[in-house]
């Protein structure tokens, strides 16, 4: 299998993410699928900050930041120009040009959400990457639309009275799929073949395309940092991150555990739930169980 | 051939950029700017420019696509107003950083709240420290004339910088007035193609923009923004005296106008349209005798201090008309920034027309009389006030 993957490395090595950073396997496994026919637009978040210190940067394609909520319009003007410039003058020939913004999870779901809308619903063609590590890691783990119920972050701290953040998870991919577009997609930096068909697929659609990718965060999760990739899958055999596609309105699971193993199997590997009671987890477990029987896993 | 036709100042705006064959427009409507961005829909509609145009969802989005399609090597244009450019105020401060020469048309309103749509130009002033360059037309052929000139200052290798073209809100975008409108083929050849060399994004050479400026990095890049602003005073003049020989239209030295000001004693200072009522005043009170002189303001930023103080060598009162004001301070934006450079003279401050309220000839002829005889020096007076 390991063949299969492109050898070029077009996200360097010598960024200055956390040892055991998922953002950094979400950029090289994308721009390895996406390849080098590729625009990125980045949200403020950690993976920009991490990549690009002046004068240095780890990335080996065109790049651009400019701020934390409007990704996608960048990439709404980017996909603009490179269509205009195409047509008027005749640059960017040959191979297509694939645009593809990142934003976390807080520039995606939170304020980084209506220009996401926007461009979805303007049908640019382009890629959206929510890397989604649950909760504002680069600010210091504050909550998120995007943080798991009773999940402790430092805006939704577990106190006495209050067992962390008392919300839902916001679901992106649902709300996309609302939008029409024609390729949604759920991924895993611990799948990595998955993802980066997804990605591909997502390239070759004409038209907007959203995946969101679970990326496991050492220092908001809380766990050591050569357990990224363990507990990625851990997300996924519990149930609690399912991988599926909806492409042109057809959801499909593209992967199923064998055996579900219990959400408390995946708890107890962070410190973020360890002020979980059994009961707690025993009502966590079945939320689980309902939303795995609708979804088919 | 002449072509002249008789439009509003947002439709000036659009031929404009039109005529300088802009690649991606990006822009969200908002009254009094609404019009514009309409007629360049409809021309992109009816294939008479072939563009790109974003149909974005607020006006943060449209700059920041603005941003991306100038980082890409298009050219770009937008066009907003009062509430509109200040939910863009956080991407401007990136547009100018990232020295994107983007050209945005801005149709001069007052700030909520109360909520109101009538002229002021609190918005653009509001934006002062963003980097942009602040370009102000006092009617509607000055606007079309200074769009073209824009993208050409914007696009400048020296410059590049982004340019706001600041025309009043309903008495400018929504009043028709004959506007001579150039050839196409003239424009294009006199603003060029644009070929950045310094922000593209493409594949075969990639580029990252937008990088992180740490402390050893960020302060140098402001100075950067400072010394383009420099440039730009020379750029602007250099520019305008070109487009006055192509075109046939000059307005002063491109920075500033100057209007009967050799032999006056007393010189209001303002700029935008309030201009073109100072000056059938001034024509009808030197009918009776009596000279006083106006100077126009149409580069705000950068500011031509030098082109002032040598402007108003022989004016012994100068009364600065501001359309905005800085709260707190009781002065604006104009006075706070030209009294400082004129010690020597008694300098009064009048803020007129907040929220549209109306500024007749009687006004003028009040604020004349009031700097020459009971106006002490540095003072501010409030023009039609209700008390």
């Amino acid at each position: 299998m390991a063949r299969q993957f492109p050898r070029e490395e077009l996200f360097a090595p010598g960024h200055r993410g956390c040892a055991g950073c998922g953002a950094a396997i979400v950029a090289r496994l994308t721009l390895k699928a996406a390849g080098k026919n590729t625009i990125v637009a980045n949200a403020t978040g950690c993976l920009e900050v991490m990549t690009t210190p002046y004068p240095e940067t780890a990335w080996r394609v065109p790049w651009m930041h400019v701020a934390f909520e409007n990704a996608a319009a960048v990439a709404s003007g980017i996909e603009a120009a490179v269509k205009s410039l195409k047509r008027k003058r005749g640059l960017y020939e040959g191979e297509k040009v694939n645009v593809i913004a990142f934003g976390g999870d807080g520039g995606t779901a939170d304020i980084g959400f209506q220009a996401l809308s926007g461009a979805m619903e303007r049908g640019h063609d382009m890629v959206y990457i929510m890397y989604d590590n649950e909760a504002y890691m680069n600010t210091g783990v504050q909550r998120s639309g995007s943080t798991p119920y009773m999940a402790s972050t430092t805006t939704s701290p577990a106190g006495s009275v209050i067992r962390g953040e008392n919300r839902p998870k916001k679901n992106m991919p649902m709300i996309m799929a609302a939008h029409g577009i024609p390729y949604v997609a759920t991924a895993s930096i611990s799948y990595p073949e998955d993802f980066m068909n997804k990605v591909k697929k997502a390239c070759e659609i004409d038209g907007p395309a959203f995946i969101q990718i679970l990326q496991p965060c050492t220092t908001g999760w809380g766990y050591p940092a050569a357990k990224t990739v363990e507990l990625g899958r851990l997300a996924v055999k519990a149930g609690i991150w399912p991988l599926y596609e909806i492409e042109n309105g057809e959801y499909r699971v593209t992967y199923k555990p064998s055996k579900r193993i219990s959400i408390e199997e995946y708890l107890k590997t962070q410190k973020r739930y360890r002020h979980l009671t059994e009961e707690d987890v025993e009502e966590m477990q079945k939320l689980i169980n309902h939303k795995c029987q609708e979804m088919g896993i | 051939m002449q072509n002249v036709k008789v439009i509003t100042g947002t439709s000036a705006a659009a031929e404009a950029a039109k005529l300088a064959d802009v690649d991606v427009i990006a822009a969200y409507p908002i009254t009094p700017q609404t019009t514009s961005v309409e007629k360049l829909a409809e021309f992109v509609a009816n294939g008479e420019l072939n563009a790109e145009y974003i149909k974005v969802e607020s006006e943060h989005s449209a700059i920041s696509a603005c941003v991306g399609a100038s980082a890409t090597g298009a050219r770009t244009f937008t066009a907003t107003s009062s509430q509109g450019l200040a939910l863009m105020h956080e991407i401007l401060f990136a547009a100018a950083g990232m020295r994107m020469p983007i050209v945005m048309m801005n149709a001069n309103r007052a700030l909520s709240a109360p909520i109101n749509i009538w002229n002021d130009q609190q918005d653009s002033i509001s934006q002062r420290d963003t980097g942009w360059i602040q370009l102000y037309a006092e009617n509607n052929q000055e606007t079309l004339d200074l769009i073209i000139q824009a993208f050409k200052i914007a696009e400048n290798e020296n410059v590049l910088l982004p340019v706001m073209v600041n025309l009043d809100g309903f008495i400018l975008t929504h009043t028709v007035e004959p506007v001579e409108i150039p050839e196409k083929e003239k424009v294009l050849n006199f603003v060029g193609q644009y070929e950045p060399k310094h922000a593209y994004l493409r594949p075969e050479k990639p580029m990252t923009q937008g990088a992180l400026g740490d402390p050893e990095w960020y302060m140098e890049t402001r100075h950067d923004v400072q010394k383009a602003q420099d440039v730009a005073l020379n750029v602007i003049k250099d520019v305008h005296d070109k487009f006055a020989e192509k075109f046939g239209r000059a307005y002063g030295n491109g920075l500033i106008e100057t209007y009967n000001i050799e032999n006056a004693e007393t010189v209001l200072i303002t700029m935008g349209s309030l201009c073109g009522t100072i000056k059938d005043v001034i024509d009808e009170l030197k009918a009776e005798g009596k000279e006083y002189g106006l100077l126009k303001i149409i580069s705000y930023r950068p500011l031509p201090t030098e082109e002032i103080k040598e402007a108003l060598k022989g004016a012994k009162n100068v009364a600065i008309l501001d359309k905005d004001i800085s709260l707190g301070l009781d002065k604006g934006a104009l006075f706070t920034d030209i009294a400082p450079f004129l010690k020597d003279k008694k300098t009064v401050n009048y803020i007129v027309g907040l929220g549209g309220r109306d500024i007749r000839k009687a006004n003028i002829k009040e604020i004349i009389e009031h700097t020459e005889n009971e106006a002490k020096d540095t003072e501010t007076k409030w023009i039609g006030l209700k008390e």
